[in-house]
Order: C-alpha cells, then sequence, then structure tokens
C-alpha cells in the first residue's frame, strides 16, 4: 500500500479537494484495513477519474485506487461470461477481449473507465434502447464492505444490496471484481448507417422510427444553431460488422478481421480555455459539414464508440476553471422539456460543442440508477461561463417537473431536492445502506453535497 | 461543499454586520445555499436579505479580540453545519487615531490584526480538515502603501494581508485556499462622511470581484482591478511623491 496527500477533482475539473490517496489491489486492502477504518472522514474508491463531478474524490478523507491484480481478466469462452478485477480499464478489457471476438456488453464514450465504475455508475452506452445499461449483464460482483468483510453478491444472495451497488456511486462498498455476459462479434468493424438531419423535430421522428431495428443509436446535436437549423444532427445508426460486411466492403479487412490497437493521436497541454462561442460555432458547423447527407459504411471500434480518447486530456480545452458536463433524462412523454432546454440553450449564448442525444430504454433496476425510458440529452459547458447558474437551476426545475432525473456520474452542480425529485427510491436506497454501512464509512464529496448519505 | 459553479452550501461571515460582507453573501447565494452563519458582537441586531426562505441563518456572537476563543468558535460551527464552504473574515474598524493615541492604535491591531491572525488560523485548521473550503479575506489598499492620514490602519491592513496571502500559500495542496482582496475607497456606513478617493466602488463591486474570483480560483483580488496596476507603480514611488499624491 502507498500513501499521499493529494488534490483531486472530477474530468470537468471543478472543485477540487484534498485527500489521502490509496493505491492497492483488493486484495492487498485487507492487510491496510486497521489502517483504513482510522480515516477521518471515510473512504472512497476512485477508477480513472472520468467522472465529471465530485463523486470519487473525499476531502479530509481517504480516496482508494484499486490497482488490478496478478490476472486480472478471466474469459469462460463456452459460456461466455468473464469476470474482472474492478480497476482493469475497458482499454485494457477491450484489446484483451476482442481479438477473441468477444465485445463488452455496453460501453460508454471513452474506454478509460473501469469495470467497477461502470457498476457503481451503471454505465449507458449507444444500445440502452435495445440492451440497457451495464448492470443489466452483471451476474456476481465482489464487495468489501464496510465491516471488512468480502462478500460475493448476486441477485439471489441479496437482492437489496445488489441493486443497492448497481448504480450506487460506491456508497456501499469497494467492487472487488466483476463478473458479466460478453457480446460476441465476428469483427473489430461497425457496420455504420450516418445521416445528416436538419431540425430538431425531424431527428426526433427519425430516431423514434428506427431504433427498434438497431442496435447503436446516437445523436450529436448542434445547441449552437438556432432558428431554423435548431437542434441539427448528425444521427448515426449501427451494428456490429459480420465478415460478410467486410468482404462486400473490403476484402483488406479480412487478414485479420478482429484487429484492434487504438493509438492517442495527440495529447492536449495546459491550455486557457478555448471552447469560445465562435470557436464552438465553427466547430459545430465543420462536425455537421463533415459528416456524409447520409452513407452507409464501416467504422472502427474507436471510431465510431469512443472517438474523443483519441485526444488525450481533451477536457484541458475548458482551460483552468473547467467544465460541467450536464445529462439529463425526461419521459418521452415530456419531449416538449427536451424542445425547450434545446431552445433555450441555443439562444443563450452558452457554447456548448457537439452534444448527444439518445432514446433510453427499460430501467435496470438500481435504485439510484439513472436510465429511465425516455429521452436523455447531455451537454459541456465551461464552468466560468457568465449566466450559466440559473440557466441550469432554470432546466433542473424542468426536468423534475417531468417526471426525470439527473445522472450522479455527470452531476457536479444540482441541490439534494433535486436528486431526491429524480430518484423517488431514494429513501429506500439509504436504508439499505444503512444496514451494510451503519457508520458511514463509505463517504464522498457528492454523497455529502447530495445529502446522500 | 461547493458545487462546480462554485456555489457554497454553507457561509460563515466574520463580521456579519459589515456591508460588504452582506453584499458577499447576496452575490454567493444560489439554490445550493444552505446555511449562512452571521457572526457579530452583536448578533441579534444583524439583519440580512437576498437569501431564500429556506436557507438557515444562524447568529452567533464573535469577538475580534477573544483570541483564544476564535478555534473553539469555527469548531462549533463545523460541528453544527458540516463543512464550512466559504469563510469571510469582513470585520475591522478604521479607527480615528492618527497616531496620537498609543493604547487606541493598540486596539486597532488587536481588532484587525491578530483578530485576523487567530480567527485566520482557526478556519485554517478546519478546512484543513475537510480538503476543501476558501477564506475569503477583505484586506485593503491602504495595507499595500500606508498613508499620512491613516497609518495605523494601514499597518493593521498590511499585518492582516500578509498573514493572508502567507497562509494561502502554506495551504497550498491542502484543498483549502485563500482569497485575499484589496478594494480601494469603498462607499459604505463605515466611511460615510468621508471624502471619497480615487477609484471608490460600491459594496456589491467588492462582491463581484469576490465572486468572480473564486470562480477562477484567484489567490488576489483588487477592486477595481485596475488598482493593481496603480499600485504596482505607486508602492514603488519614491517618497516624496507619494506624499504629494496622499493629501
Amino acid at each position: 500500500m502507498n500513501a499521499q496527500k493529494v488534490e483531486l477533482a472530477g474530468w470537468g475539473r471543478t472543485a477540487p479537494s484534498a485527500a489521502r490517496l490509496v493505491e492497492s489491489t483488493a486484495h492487498d486492502l485487507a492487510s491496510s484495513w486497521p489502517d483504513l477504518v482510522a480515516s477521518p472522514r471515510g473512504v472512497i474508491a476512485r477508477g480513472l477519474g472520468r467522472a465529471y463531478g465530485d463523486a470519487a474524490q473525499n476531502g479530509g478523507g481517504t480516496v482508494v485506487r484499486i490497482r488490478p491484480g496478478a490476472d486480472p481478466i478471466s474469459i469462460d469462452e463456452q459460456a461466455g461470461v468473464a469476470t474482472v478485477d474492478a480497476g482493469v480499464s475497458f482499454d485494457e478489457l477491450l484489446r484483451t477481449i476482442v481479438p477473441r471476438g468477444w465485445f463488452v456488453p455496453v460501453t460508454p464514450g471513452t474506454r478509460f473507465i473501469t469495470v467497477g465504475g461502470a457498476v457503481a455508475s451503471d454505465i449507458h452506452g449507444k444500445n440502452h434502447h435495445a440492451d440497457r445499461s451495464f448492470g443489466h449483464h452483471v451476474t456476481r460482483f465482489g464487495l468489501l464492505l464496510a465491516d471488512g468483510s468480502h462478500v460475493d453478491v448476486t441477485p439471489e444472495s441479496d437482492a437489496d444490496l445488489w441493486w443497492a451497488t448497481i448504480g450506487g456511486m460506491g456508497l456501499t462498498g469497494i467492487i472487488t471484481d466483476v463478473t458479466f455476459r460478453l457480446m460476441p462479434i465476428e469483427t473489430s468493424r461497425c457496420r455504420v448507417e450516418t445521416r445528416r438531419v436538419g431540425c430538431l423535430d425531424d431527428l426526433l421522428a427519425q430516431m423514434e422510427a428506427n431504433d427498434a431495428d438497431v442496435r447503436y443509436s446516437v445523436a450529436w446535436v448542434d445547441l449552437v444553431a438556432t432558428g431554423d437549423r435548431l437542434g441539427r444532427a448528425v444521427l448515426q445508426l449501427g451494428d456490429h460488422a459480420g465478415i460478410a460486411d467486410l468482404e462486400s466492403a473490403d476484402a483488406s479487412l479480412l487478414v485479420d478481421p478482429l484487429a484492434f490497437s487504438p493509438k492517442t493521436l495527440l495529447s492536449v497541454p495546459p491550455v486557457p480555455n478555448v471552447m469560445s462561442r465562435p470557436a464552438v460555432r465553427v466547430f459545430n458547423e465543420l462536425w455537421y459539414r463533415r459528416a456524409p447527407r447520409h452513407h452507409v459504411g464501416l467504422e472502427s471500434i474507436t471510431g465510431f464508440f469512443h472517438p474523443l480518447d483519441g485526444i488525450g486530456n481533451w477536457n484541458r480545452f475548458y482551460g483552468a476553471s473547467g467544465f460541467l458536463q450536464y445529462q439529463f433524462v425526461v419521459p418521452f412523454d415530456a419531449v416538449d422539456v427536451l424542445r425547450t432546454i434545446v431552445t433555450r440553450l441555443a439562444a443563450s449564448g452558452c457554447a456548448s460543442a457537439i452534444s448527444v442525444l439518445k432514446r433510453f430504454g427499460a430501467a435496470s433496476g438500481g435504485l439510484l440508477s439513472f436510465p429511465q425510458p425516455g429521452w436523455t440529452l447531455t451537454f459541456d459547458v465551461p464552468a466560468a461561463l457568465a449566466g450559466l447558474a440559473p440557466l441550469l437551476a432554470e432546466f433542473d426545475e424542468l426536468v423534475i417537473g417531468a417526471g426525470g432525473r439527473h445522472y450522479l456520474a455527470k452531476d457536479a452542480h444540482t441541490t439534494p431536492d433535486v436528486i431526491r425529485a429524480g430518484y423517488p427510491r431514494l429513501d429506500e436506497w439509504k436504508a439499505i445502506r444503512r444496514r451494510v454501512d451503519p457508520d458511514g464509512f463509505w463517504a464522498s464529496d457528492q454523497a455529502r453535497r447530495l445529502d446522500l448519505l | 461543499m461547493n458545487n462546480a459553479l462554485n456555489q457554497p452550501q454553507t457561509i460563515v461571515v466574520l463580521g456579519g454586520g459589515s456591508e460588504i460582507a452582506q453584499a458577499i453573501v447576496r452575490a454567493l447565494a444560489s439554490p445550493a445555499l444552505r446555511v449562512v452563519v452571521l457572526a457579530a458582537r452583536a448578533p441579534e441586531s444583524v439583519e440580512i436579505d437576498g437569501v431564500a426562505d429556506g436557507v438557515v441563518v444562524d447568529r452567533v456572537t464573535f469577538d475580534a479580540t477573544d483570541h483564544e476563543g476564535h478555534a473553539a468558535l469555527i469548531d462549533a460551527l463545523a460541528a453544527r453545519h458540516g463543512d464550512l464552504d466559504v469563510v469571510v473574515q469582513a470585520f475591522g474598524q478604521l479607527g480615528t487615531s492618527v497616531g496620537e493615541d498609543p493604547a487606541e492604535a493598540a486596539r486597532l491591531i488587536d481588532v484587525n490584526t491578530t483578530g485576523a491572525v487567530s480567527s485566520g488560523l482557526g478556519v485554517a485548521a478546519q478546512l484543513r480538515r475537510q480538503g476543501h473550503g476558501a477564506l475569503v479575506v477583505l484586506s485593503s489598499v491602504a495595507g499595500v502603501r500606508t498613508r499620512a492620514s491613516n497609518f495605523v490602519y494601514g499597518a493593521s491592513k498590511a499585518g492582516q494581508d500578509a498573514f493572508a496571502t502567507g497562509l494561502g500559500h502554506a495551504l497550498h495542496g491542502s484543498g483549502a485556499r485563500v482569497l485575499t482582496v484589496r478594494p480601494g475607497f469603498v462607499r459604505s456606513q463605515m466611511t460615510e462622511g468621508m471624502p471619497e478617493a480615487p477609484f471608490s466602488v460600491d459594496p456589491d463591486d467588492v462582491a463581484a470581484a469576490v465572486a468572480k474570483g473564486l470562480v477562477r480560483r484567484q489567490p488576489v483580488v483588487w477592486v477595481p482591478g485596475l488598482l493593481r496596476f496603480v499600485f504596482g507603480v505607486l508602492r514603488y514611488a519614491p517618497g516624496f511623491v507619494w506624499r504629494k499624491i496622499d493629501r
């Protein structure tokens, strides 16, 4: 075990706090338990720090970064399941499983998250409408509890603890390893249909009409465009390509159909905020123009799922005061709220670079899991932007009023009342948490800020 | 815990009756705000506006010269309200002494300087424990270069300012930070009846600069910002020039 005091922030680089950072494998953690218990303000696990806000920081307390153990990834090819150490990144996992013909059941927009974080945030991807969230594909996990015991949890062994931990932001214990179903793939390419869509109403209609027929569906929306072009977008519909798709498109790919070796093209140095309104306007215009009007073709896993991973530290584009990623979901019948927010954002002068719109399918059952059936919109804004605070407060009210909610893995600004309204089963979750952690051993800045404890 | 927009949940004002402090509370108030502590010599008489109904307003007695009691007071506030996100050091006296009354001058230093040090260290210990939070210190340009007309006051602010910037360095890496605020002449009750100096500002101007300084995580803000450059020169102006200007 190795401990040092450091200031930690989320991916948005806002509101840092200082904590004792302990790096350890799950196995070694048991031996340093007495030392952890002595931490004055509790303990929280941290993966790769990709939660945007303060979910994986714990001011004045201890933050544990779980390192993968000696043999971190084991695959049962017969059953199509993997058991993976919680500290393993999706990057490492995909480099191992893709060449062997497997894919993760759910991937977010980056490979730089850990398996433990995927469970704790119950992450979703472009296939949520078809395949639900990551937690839906998990069959068991190991959990280190506040009393120092290490338990195996399944939906059968302890349903309460299971659904309090999936999406539970690490506040029920430290997830040590996870068993989940894999998705078989024939190739490392995706067959992607790309369409430019000129306005929001058209986009909503096309997404509604097509989602049932495709596994992956997502729209990149230009939230700076106004007037007739309000909500113009690039819609992408796709699935994993089969061998036959490679044959017809580019036979040279058949030499190694499962090739996968993504690279970081460049890394951003510390810079002042460059995401000004004019810069973002140009960027969004280019993004829109670059996309073909209508095209079906092959893309790599990186190009389709993780386009921003090619740029290291892209969060530095927002300068020293950082940025927020605002993500909410509203039920399908509250589409007017979605329209209002898109309209208000475009009119506000906020510089939101390419934003993501997606339709969610069924919820997973996690008590604090974010996805529920409806529209989810995600956008980035610089934290120091003038007039941002009242705008986001207004959006919070709209979302809650429509029966929607906010994503804890992204949240960095909202209030206890807004979270309570969005998560009606919060008290149930708190009761389960008190059962397994009566003294409040697990704690994070976010949990304190949002009154989750 | 401050959120990503640097909106605090808990604000403590030492010297809660000060107009500038009240303006700062208004500027930092948001839906995230839950507790405002007004610490003052006579707290029951301190009124506050611009704070939403649901916000808890806690009035506590604070004596800047009770140096032994400051750490305990801060600890009690943290025990009652949890983490202290922003603490504003807003107490202080202008004094009437121009240097003739040694006892009165010493009392001024006791409030403005010694009180700032003892309360500031109490706050710093709590911010260190919680690993985050900001101490906002209302200094003054009067301490940057002292004037013949109020050099005791100037000396007291110089001491407070040097303490605050030094504390900021000492807290580096602890998650806690210090924002030292150097306003010029502020039109307020404290300065009522005094002749206005160039670059005069209102309490709301100071509050806006504080809010911006917190968001940008600056160590020092000048109000108005131009004074940084004005005093960058005046600080080193020869004595005969300074005396000419200071009339």
